[in-house]
C-alpha cells in the first residue's frame, strides 16, 4: 500500500476531496431547496385545490368492472356463467354497538360462532368504513329473513354480486378452469389499470389461457361525493365493454359420455374433429369441482385434493406422460413402409421372443408361442412384438425418432391451453445429452413396441391418429371455435396447412391393419365391432406401469393395483371417410382391448350418429 | 495531523468516550437513524391500516438492520478495501444467476431462493459497486486518468445494465449514481461532467427506444398524469392530493383521509411520503428533510475526516447514494420526478433497502471509528 501512496501527493488530493464534498453537499442543498419549493407549491398555494378535491365534494374516479365473457361448448350448452350472489356485509364505522348487533345477526340468521370469530378478524384488517362480508353466499330464505328487518339493523346491508358458475362441476374442470381471487403475485403481474376493481382472474385452463378476452376493458366513472361518501352525480362515466364470450370446439354432452364411460378408473379421453382439429372431448377424470376455488376453497378441503392418491387437480389429458405401448405400432409400421424398410407383404417369422446378434437377453412377445409368419397388416391386428422389434432392429433409432416427430410426438401440439406437456420421443442425441450414455441396441426394440423412454400424453396420441387418419395432412387440435366480442366475431385460431409426404398405398396398408384390429377375426379390440353400420380403425396398447423380471409371469391379479398395466386406444372413423380421432388412456386398466376400447367406441358412436342426424 | 485533534473534540470524554469508541458507534449518526426508524413506525402504524402486525414485522427487520450496521462498524476498513473486488466479484455473478434463473422462469426476477431466506442480489451491488470503484481509483494518483475513468465506467455500467435488464430501473439508477459519486469525489474534472450530461442528454431518444412498455408508460404518465387517470397515472394525482390536501401543519397523526380511503396505493411503500405529508404537512416534511440533511451532512463530514482515499471515496459516495434514494422517492412522489420503484429510505415498508442502507451506514460508521487503531 505505501508503494502507492509515494507517487500520491496528499495535500492537492484532500484539497480536492474537500473541495468536492462542499460542491456536493451545495447541490445536494439546492435540489433538496427544489423539493421544498415543490411541496409549497402543493402544500400552501395548491392546498385549496387538493382539499376541495380530497375532502367535500371530492371528485373520485370508480372503476366499472366489465362482465366476464361466456364459455359455451359446441351446440351453445353454457359451460361457465355469472351468477348473482348475495352476501351481508357491515361498515363498522356506522354500528354503534358492534357485539350486539352481530349478537342480534346470530340469533336471527343462525350463523356458526366460527364465522364470527372469523369476521372479527377480517374487521381488525379493514378500514372502518369498509363494507366487510359476514356471510357470503345467502339463500333465498337467509334473504328473506333480514330483508324484513333490514331497517333496524343500520350499517348492515346485502350486497349483490356477480359470481363465476360451472355448471357442469368436475365433468370439464381441466379444460374451462376457474377463476379466483387475485393473488398478491398476480396483483404485480396485472396490468394496473385494467384490473382496478376486479377480484377475479382465470387460474385454470381456459378462464387462464383466454384471460386477457374473458376479462373485457374496464370503464370508469367520474363521480362527486359528500364527506359520507355518497354519490351526488356522475359527471362522466366511460362504460366497460364486457369480455368476449367464447365458443369452444367441445361437445359437453360427448364429453360426459367420455367421462361416464371411463368409470371408476383414473384416465383420459381426447377426441378430435379431424376436419377442423376442433377437440371434441378434453376429459381428465378424476374430475373436481371448480366452483369452491371462485369463493375461496377451504383450506382442509384443498388439501384433501392436492393429497389424493387419484390426483384430481392433475391433468391428465394435458400433462399426463404415459409410454404409448402398442398404440405406437401403426406409426413404427409406416415409418418402416415410408423408408422401405418392409415391404407390404414381406413375412417375418415370429417364434415368441427376439434376440439381438450375439446377446443372451429375450425379447419377448405378449403371446406365448408366438404368431408365427406375419405380414405388417396381420403385425397390427394382432400386435406382434417381435414383428416390431425386428422392424426396429432395421429402421434404427434415427429413422424412428424423426419420423414419430413428424407425427407431432415430443413436442407440444400448441393447443390454446396454458401448460401443454412436451412428452418425451427419445433419440440418441437426447440420450447423449440427459443421460450421458449412449444408444443401446435393445432400447430401439422397445422403443419399436412403445415401451422404454418414450412417453406421449393423451392429446398428442388423438392428434397423431387423427394426422393418420387424415392420410399426412396434419390436423392441429385446437379448443375455442370463436371469440365474440363487442368488436365483433373472429376465429380461435387459424388453421395451418402442413401436409406430411406419404405415399397413398403405405397409409392404406396400415390402416387395413387397424380396421382389422376392430373388424378381423384376431383383432384386439373386436368387442366394439358389434351392432355399427360404420367401420373404426384402431389399435390397443398396454403399457407397463411395473418392470417384469426376465422369466417372471405377468399376472394381473397377483399385485396390487397401482401396478396394474394402462390400458390404451387409438381409434378413428369412419375409416373411409374419418370424421373423428379417440385416444382413451385408462391408468391401471390392464389390457387396452377389453376395457379402454368400448370408451372410444361409445364416444364414436354418439358423434357419428348425431352427425348423420343432420 | 490537523484533523486528529479536529476529531478529538467531537468524541465524548472519559468512559463513556471509551465506552462507545469500543462500540464503534457513532453517535451522531447513530441518533439520526434510530429517530428516523421511530418515525416511519409511527408513518407504517398510520398508513397500513393501524395493524400491529405490520408494525411488529418491520420492527423485526429494523432491528436485524440494526445489528448488522453495529456488526459491520465492527470490521476494520481495510477489510472492506481487501474484499472489495471479491464481493464485486461475487455480487456481479448472482446477478447473472438471477438473470438466467429468471430467463428459464420467464419473467421479470430479482430474487435469489437460497431455501432458508430469499435475497437479491441487487441490494448487495449497491454497495459493493462504490467499494469496487473506490477500490480501483484509489489505486492511482487523484484525479483519475482518461484510462482509469474508462474501466471504472464499464465497472459502473455492468452492474447497472444487468439490473436494468431484470427489470428494475430504481435499483439501476441507485447503483449507477453511486458508482458516479465515487467519480465525482475522486475528482472527475468538471469538463467530463458537463460532457456527461451532454451525452446523455443526447442519448434520450435511444434510451427511449431500449424501454420496455410499462417503462415507456410510466415516463408518459409522468409527463401527463391525467391522460390515464386509472392506472400509473392515478398514483401521482392521488399521491398530489393527498400531499397538497395536508396544507402547512398536515391533518395530524392518523388523520390521513387519501390512504384511509385506499385512494393511495403503495401507501405504505414507495409512496409513504404522500401520507406523511398529508398528516403532519409541511411543517414535517421540513422536518423530515432536515433530519435527512443531517444524516447526509454527518456522512459526508465523516468522509472529509477518513484517512485514506479508499475510505474517503467510499463514504462519500455512501452519503450521495442515500441522498439520492430520498430526492428520487421524494421527487416522484410530489410529480416533479417520473415513477421508479424506489421506496423512501429507512421509512417505508418492507426489508431489503432497510438491510442494505444500515449496512451501508455501518461501513461508515467503521471509516470513522477505526482511525486511532490504525497506524500509518
Amino acid at each position: 500500500m505505501s508503494d502507492t501512496y509515494i507517487i500520491k501527493d496528499h495535500s492537492v488530493e484532500n484539497r480536492l476531496f474537500v473541495n468536492r464534498i462542499v460542491v456536493a453537499f451545495i447541490v445536494i442543498i439546492l435540489l433538496t431547496s427544489g423539493l421544498i419549493v415543490r411541496l409549497i407549491y402543493l402544500q400552501i398555494v395548491g392546498h385549496e385545490h387538493y382539499s376541495t378535491l380530497a375532502k367535500d365534494n371530492s371528485i373520485k374516479i370508480v372503476p366499472l368492472v366489465p362482465d366476464r365473457g361466456m364459455i359455451y361448448d359446441r351446440h351453445g350448452k353454457v359451460l361457465a356463467e355469472n351468477t348473482p350472489s348475495y352476501s351481508l356485509e357491515l361498515i363498522p364505522e356506522q354500528i354503534s354497538d358492534m357485539d350486539e348487533t352481530l349478537l342480534r345477526l346470530q340469533k336471527l340468521l343462525a350463523i356458526p360462532d366460527e364465522k364470527i370469530e372469523q369476521y372479527q378478524k377480517l374487521r381488525k384488517r379493514q378500514k372502518r368504513f369498509v363494507s366487510t362480508p359476514l356471510l357470503l353466499g345467502l339463500n333465498d330464505e337467509e334473504l328473506a329473513k333480514f330483508a324484513v328487518v333490514r331497517p333496524y339493523f343500520p350499517g348492515v346491508d346485502i350486497h349483490t354480486q356477480l359470481v363465476r358458475h360451472y355448471p357442469y362441476s368436475d365433468l370439464a374442470a381441466h379444460v374451462i378452469g376457474y377463476v379466483g381471487r387475485i393473488n398478491e403475485a398476480e396483483i404485480k403481474e396485472l396490468p394496473l389499470a385494467e384490473y382496478r376493481g376486479s377480484t377475479h382472474v382465470g387460474k385454470l385452463g381456459i378462464e387462464s389461457s383466454y384471460e386477457n378476452e374473458l376479462h373485457g376493458k374496464t370503464g370508469y366513472a367520474e363521480i362527486e361525493t359528500n364527506v359520507q361518501a355518497r354519490l351526488l352525480n356522475t359527471l362522466k362515466e366511460v362504460t366497460p365493454d364486457p369480455g368476449a364470450n367464447l365458443y369452444l370446439t367441445l361437445d359437453i354432452d360427448l364429453q360426459k359420455t367420455a367421462y361416464d364411460a371411463l368409470g371408476t378408473f383414473n384416465g383420459a379421453v381426447v377426441a378430435i374433429d379431424i376436419k377442423t382439429g376442433g377437440v371434441l372431448v378434453f376429459v381428465s377424470r378424476p374430475g373436481f369441482d371448480p366452483n369452491p376455488f371462485v369463493v375461496g376453497i377451504a383450506n382442509d378441503a384443498y388439501q384433501a385434493l392436492q393429497s389424493s392418491e387419484n390426483q384430481p387437480l392433475y391433468n391428465r389429458a394435458l400433462r399426463g406422460l404415459y409410454p404409448p405401448g402398442s398404440t405406437i405400432k401403426p406409426f413404427i409400421a409406416l415409418a418402416g413402409l415410408e423408408y422401405e424398410a418392409i415391404s407390404p407383404q414381406q413375412k417375418l417369422s415370429c417364434p415368441g421372443y427376439y434376440q439381438l446378434p450375439g446377446v443372451e437377453h429375450k425379447y419377448r412377445d405378449w403371446k406365448k408361442g408366438g404368431h408365427g409368419s406375419v405380414d405388417i397388416s396381420r403385425a397390427i391386428t394382432e400386435s406382434c412384438d417381435v414383428y416390431f422389434y425386428r422392424l426396429a432392429a432395421t429402421l434404427g433409432i434415427d429413422h424412428m425418432h424423426s419420423f414419430l416427430q413428424k407425427f407431432g410426438f415430443g413436442e407440444k401440439s400448441g393447443i390454446d391451453l396454458i401448460g401443454e406437456k412436451a412428452g418425451l420421443l427419445p433419440s440418441r442425441e437426447w440420450k447423449r445429452d440427459q443421460k450421458k450414455q449412449a444408444w443401446y441396441p435393445g432400447e430401439t426394440l422397445i422403443t419399436g413396441i412403445g415401451q422404454g423412454y418414450h412417453q406421449v400424453t393423451p392429446l398428442q396420441l388423438a392428434r397423431a391418429t387423427a394426422t393418420l387418419a387424415n392420410k399426412g395432412k396434419v390436423v392441429m387440435p385446437f379448443l375455442v371455435n370463436k371469440i365474440v366480442s363487442v368488436q365483433g366475431d373472429r376465429r380461435g385460431s387459424e388453421p395451418q396447412n402442413v401436409t406430411l409426404l406419404l405415399k397413398p398405398d403405405n397409409v392404406t396398408t396400415v390402416i387395413d391393419g387397424m380396421i382389422n384390429v376392430v373388424h378381423g377375426a384376431h383383432g384386439t379390440a373386436k368387442v366394439i365391432n358389434s351392432d355399427i353400420s360404420y367401420q373404426i380403425a384402431g389399435k390397443t396398447g398396454t403399457a407397463q406401469v411395473l418392470g417384469i423380471k426376465q422369466n417372471a409371469k405377468y399376472n394381473e391379479n397377483a399385485i396390487d393395483f397401482k401396478f396394474r398395466d394402462h390400458a390404451l386406444f387409438i381409434a378413428f372413423a369412419p375409416a373411409d371417410d374419418p370424421k373423428i380421432a379417440v385416444a382413451v388412456i385408462m391408468e391401471n386398466g390392464g389390457h387396452g382391448g377389453s376395457v379402454a376400447a368400448p370408451v372410444a367406441g361409445q364416444v364414436i358412436k354418439q358423434f357419428l350418429q348425431e352427425n348423420n342426424e343432420k | 495531523m490537523k484533523n486528529e485533534t479536529r476529531h478529538e473534540q467531537f468524541e465524548p470524554p472519559s468512559i463513556l468516550g471509551n465506552a462507545l469508541r469500543t462500540l464503534h458507534i457513532d453517535i451522531p449518526l447513530f441518533i439520526g437513524l434510530l429517530l428516523t426508524s421511530l418515525l416511519s413506525f409511527l408513518v407504517l402504524y398510520s398508513s397500513g391500516s393501524q395493524d400491529v402486525d405490520v408494525l411488529m414485522r418491520q420492527a423485526g427487520r429494523v432491528g436485524l438492520a440494526f445489528i448488522l450496521m453495529i456488526v459491520l462498524a465492527h470490521i476494520d476498513p481495510y477489510q472492506f478495501k481487501r474484499y472489495s473486488t471479491v464481493l464485486f466479484g461475487f455480487g456481479i455473478l448472482l446477478l447473472l444467476a438471477v438473470l438466467i434463473m429468471g430467463e428459464i422462469g420467464k419473467g421479470a426476477q430479482r430474487w435469489l431462493d437460497l431455501g432458508v431466506f430469499r435475497f437479491q442480489p441487487s441490494e448487495m451491488i449497491k454497495i459493493t459497486t462504490p467499494m469496487m470503484i473506490a477500490w480501483y481509483l484509489a489505486e492511482y494518483p487523484l484525479p483519475p486518468k482518461s484510462k482509469q475513468l474508462f474501466i471504472a465506467a464499464i465497472l459502473i455500467v455492468i452492474p447497472t445494465l444487468l439490473i436494468a435488464k431484470q427489470p428494475d430501473l430504481g435499483t439501476a439508477l441507485l447503483v449507477a449514481s453511486s458508482g458516479a459519486g465515487v467519480l465525482f469525489f475522486a475528482g472527475l474534472s468538471w469538463r467530463f461532467i458537463i460532457g456527461i450530461i451532454v451525452m446523455l442528454a443526447s442519448l434520450t431518444p435511444v434510451i427511449w427506444h431500449f424501454m420496455r412498455g410499462y417503462q415507456r408508460d410510466r415516463v408518459l404518465t409522468f409527463l401527463n398524469p391525467e391522460a390515464d387517470p386509472l392506472g400509473r397515472g392515478y398514483h401521482i394525482i392521488q399521491s398530489k392530493i393527498a400531499i397538497g390536501s395536508g396544507g402547512i401543519y398536515g391533518k395530524g397523526w392518523l388523520g390521513s383521509t387519501q390512504s384511509e380511503l385506499d385512494f393511495l396505493p403503495e401507501s405504505s411503500t414507495d409512496f409513504i411520503f404522500a401520507v406523511f405529508a398529508e398528516e403532519f404537512g409541511l411543517a414535517g416534511c421540513l422536518g423530515l428533510l432536515a433530519l435527512y440533511l443531517l444524516i447526509i451532512a454527518r456522512c459526508l463530514y465523516i468522509a472529509t475526516q477518513a484517512q485514506d482515499t479508499y475510505s474517503r471515496l467510499l463514504a462519500g459516495s455512501l452519503a450521495f447514494t442515500f441522498f439520492v434514494y430520498v430526492f428520487v422517492n421524494i421527487g416522484m412522489v410530489i410529480g416533479v420526478l417520473p415513477v421508479v420503484g424506489v421506496p423512501l429510505p429507512l421509512i417505508s415498508y418492507g426489508g431489503t433497502s432497510i438491510v442494505t442502507l444500515l449496512a451501508g451506514f455501518g461501513i461508515l460508521m467503521s471509516i470513522h471509528t477505526h482511525k486511532k487503531f490504525r497506524t500509518r
